[in-house]
């Protein structure tokens, strides 16, 4: 047969990598410092650009997209043309590619900080970012498909697999979540509202984590882990076994963070099952990682970059022996809302992502360079750091989020709350402050790391363009006697990506259609109206200053939290919220029934707790909000927001949107006169009035006669 | 078409019937897995899962 010569490209390999790791550090010193800021709130919080609620999603969004973003393009650039012996099959669409991936990066570094954002979490980013996302995605989708398609492997390897699903599930999941209404070129509503937006939110968010941090990297591991060990993968079969039962369950597990909210109970349920049933796949897939080292336990002690790929698979196996836990409602009832979820996120993140994407780096840079690693003894450093920066980080967290979720459920013997809120959240600060020591580290080796690979690069020179031989694919194929149909898909990838397409749809489909379309679903309650313009205008300030970082809107019927929040939340309230406001994490209260029952405080105390939150409750970890008394409210865009919500189908009467500034000053007058009463003197025309009347909007329909 | 799902579905009276179709629907095609995968050819696998090891 007629052995062809081709080139591998490098180019772009070796750009995604520079990428991955420059992003990595950037991220991850966002991360320290969001993690400092609830040790030393007053001094690191750098109001308004840089308060927690605006960093949070920057610090996500950048080690997410920007560094694992990267680091799956690094390693698929890599081992697509090699396992499909061709090159990528376009220069100029891989060029775009990669410098589109990297605008998108800073423009979300620029937008996030000023507080343009959508609130859904890990999606945050606004419509014109999110087409930008859709653009590029599909370039790469095709780029790599066209590939797929001129290959000279007649069989596609498992990894091919998870990268196909990946590029279809994410295009999947990214679509259906962003369906926003732009209002204007920085602001836009969701689609759906209240408990849809979160069974959608949460569809989206469980799946980033799924087919963004683990498919596209369980790719990479069957890849660069039998290349850095240089022997097969420990059991091929199993690793079919692993793809086909982890796409399919992993769809159906988004529901699980939504345990004892006012989700229906069939959803829950489904969740809680397909979630406890990812264990088996998951942990398929870490013993055949594992166990692809059998023989080769010498080498570990030797080659640091086994060690890198043996923590991260080890990573992969807490967190997804973790995961399935955490989805059992008896368990999901203390995690839920602590610290205990962050714990979890960053062995995934730092264990499992990180380690995976330093051990590929030092294995592929010396080789595409011509050279050697520039110091095994720095990468020795930098795995002992980030191991122990993992367990830093880790421990501390678990330790005080059990002690914490105790805090929240204690009664005493009258029967009263044992502890304030104020007192868990002066409880956690100096496991927050061993939690960032955790953070020193793993980011010390991280910049140790990104020294090592740049003297590496400078001491080698770039092959470009990797010569490399290879038989044509005969046109014709002979099959086997015997063999079997999914011997057939396995060599066409277009059924296969329909195939895939299928299986994660049906999840989709059967989870998220009912609850649009089953009345029962979501009961609707008469007492509960639209917001006042006042109201709308200041959920967007609360959207737009990420207060649900750290706030829940979504009292569970525990009684611990009925006591605490007042009675629990109801479906039916949040049918006008687009977006959803519930939250996922407690640093502070829940916040569903600010404006009602015990929970109510007057207009001055949230007036004097935005200016200085330290000044009312000692010991608080909230940065200031100031600059909201000075910044005045943008009304022109009260008409665009109304007409929106008439469009997604908010009851205001027609032509209300005319005449809805007028209210809007009427209300915003009645709120700075009572003001008046307690000596603060502040024109109504701020913004800091429209975030009161919101917040004593909170809970209070259901209690109106 | 839309609006006849609608209908069916507004008036569908035990939704539990969903948690239990899913269960079945992925118990089926996981039992496909299994089977397809107990009757791959041998050589086959060995040449697919040596891939990454060809220069």
């Amino acid at each position: 047969m007629q052995v062809e010569s081709f080139q591998y490209d490098n180019k772009t390999v070796r750009n995604f990598a520079i990428a991955t790791i420059i992003w990595g550090v950037v991220g991850m010193t966002v991360g320290l410092w969001i993690a400092l800021q609830l040790v030393f709130p007053t001094v690191l919080n750098l109001q308004p650009y840089f308060n927690f609620g605006r960093l949070r999603p920057l610090h996500t969004n950048a080690v997410i997209f920007a560094f694992v973003g990267n680091g799956i393009f690094m390693g698929v650039y890599y081992s697509l043309q090699r396992l499909l012996k061709t090159r990528m099959f376009n220069d100029t669409l891989s060029k775009i590619h990669f410098w589109g991936w990297q605008l998108i990066i800073v423009a979300a570094a620029i937008t996030l900080p000023l507080g343009i954002t959508t609130s859904k979490e890990y999606a945050e980013l606004e419509w014109p970012i999110d087409i930008a996302i859709t653009i590029i995605w599909v370039i790469f989708g095709f780029n790599m498909f066209a590939t797929i398609i001129k290959r000279r492997e007649r069989h596609l390897y498992v990894a091919v697999w998870f990268y196909i699903a990946t590029f279809v599930t994410v295009a999947v999941l990214h679509l259906v979540n962003s369906f926003e209404l732009p209002i204007s070129l920085f602001k836009s509503y969701s689609w759906y509202a209240g408990v849809q937006d979160a069974l959608v939110q949460w569809w989206y968010g469980h799946n980033a984590v799924a087919f963004f941090l683990t498919t596209p990297y369980l790719g990479l591991m069957y890849y660069f882990m039998p290349k850095a060990a240089n022997r097969p993968v420990f059991s091929y079969k199993l690793s079919i076994i692993h793809f086909w039962a982890l796409i399919f369950l992993y769809i159906w597990a988004g529901p699980h963070h939504l345990l004892y909210t006012a989700l229906p109970n069939w959803a829950q349920s489904i969740g809680i099952v397909f979630s406890f049933m990812l264990i088996f796949p998951s942990w398929g897939g870490m013993i055949n990682g594992l166990l692809t080292l059998r023989g080769a336990w010498d080498s570990v002690r030797e080659d640091v970059i086994l060690k890198f790929m043996v923590v991260a698979v080890t990573a992969y196996g807490m967190s997804t022996f973790e995961g399935p836990m955490l989805s059992l409602k008896s368990i999901n009832a203390v995690a839920h809302f602590t610290d205990w979820i962050i714990a979890h996120v960053h062995i995934g993140g730092l264990g499992w992502n990180g380690m995976l994407t330093f051990g590929i780096l030092y294995w592929l840079i010396p080789r595409i360079y011509k050279t050697e690693l520039y110091s095994k003894k720095l990468a020795n450093i930098h795995f002992w750091l980030a191991t122990l920066g993992i367990l830093f980080y880790a421990i501390p967290m678990y330790w005080a989020a059990f002690q914490q979720a105790s805090m929240w459920k204690q009664f005493t013997e009258s029967g009263q709350l044992k502890y304030q809120f104020l007192e868990t959240v002066t409880y956690m600060r100096p496991f927050y402050a061993m939690r960032s020591l955790g953070g020193v580290l793993y980011l010390s080796g991280a910049i140790i790391a990104m020294v090592n690979i740049f003297k590496t690069i400078g001491q080698g020179t770039l092959v470009a363009n990797e010569d490399a031989q290879a038989p044509a694919l005969e046109k014709t194929y002979t099959k086997h006697t015997g063999e079997h149909w999914h011997r057939w898909i396995e060599r066409r990838p277009t059924p296969f990506l329909i195939l895939s397409l299928v299986v994660i749809l049906i999840g989709g489909i059967v989870e998220i259609v009912p609850t649009f379309l089953i009345k029962s679903n979501i009961p609707t309650i008469a007492s509960v109206k639209p917001y006042t313009p006042l109201e709308l205008q200041g959920r967007d300030i609360y959207v737009r200053e990420g207060c649900y970082t750290c706030h829940s809107q979504m009292i569970r019927p525990f009684r611990s939290e009925t006591e605490r929040y007042g009675e629990y939340s109801k479906a039916g309230e949040f049918v006008y919220d687009h977006p959803f406001q519930w939250g996922s994490k407690r640093t502070g209260p829940d916040l569903a029934r600010e404006g009602a029952g015990n929970l109510k405080k007057s207009n001055a105390w949230h007036f004097n707790h935005m200016d200085e939150p330290s000044a009312l409750s000692t010991g608080s970890v909230m940065p200031s909000y100031s600059f909201l008394i000075d910044h005045e409210l943008d009304t022109a865009t009260t008409p665009l927001k109304i007409n929106a919500m008439i469009t997604l189908g908010v009851p205001y009467e027609k032509g209300y949107a005319q005449i809805a500034n007028q209210d809007l000053m009427a209300q915003a007058k009645i709120l700075t006169a009572d003001l008046k009463k307690d000596g603060i003197e502040v024109a109504p025309s701020k913004e800091i009035i429209a975030l009161i009347a919101y917040l004593q909007r909170l809970g209070t329909d259901i209690s109106k006669k | 078409m839309y609006s006849f799902i609608k209908k069916y579905t507004e008036t569908m009276q035990d939704i539990n019937f969903y948690p239990i179709f899913s269960l079945l629907v992925f118990v089926a095609f996981f039992v496909g897995v299994l089977w397809y995968v107990k009757v791959m050819d041998k050589e086959e696998v060995d040449a697919i899962k040596n891939l990454p090891l060809e220069q």
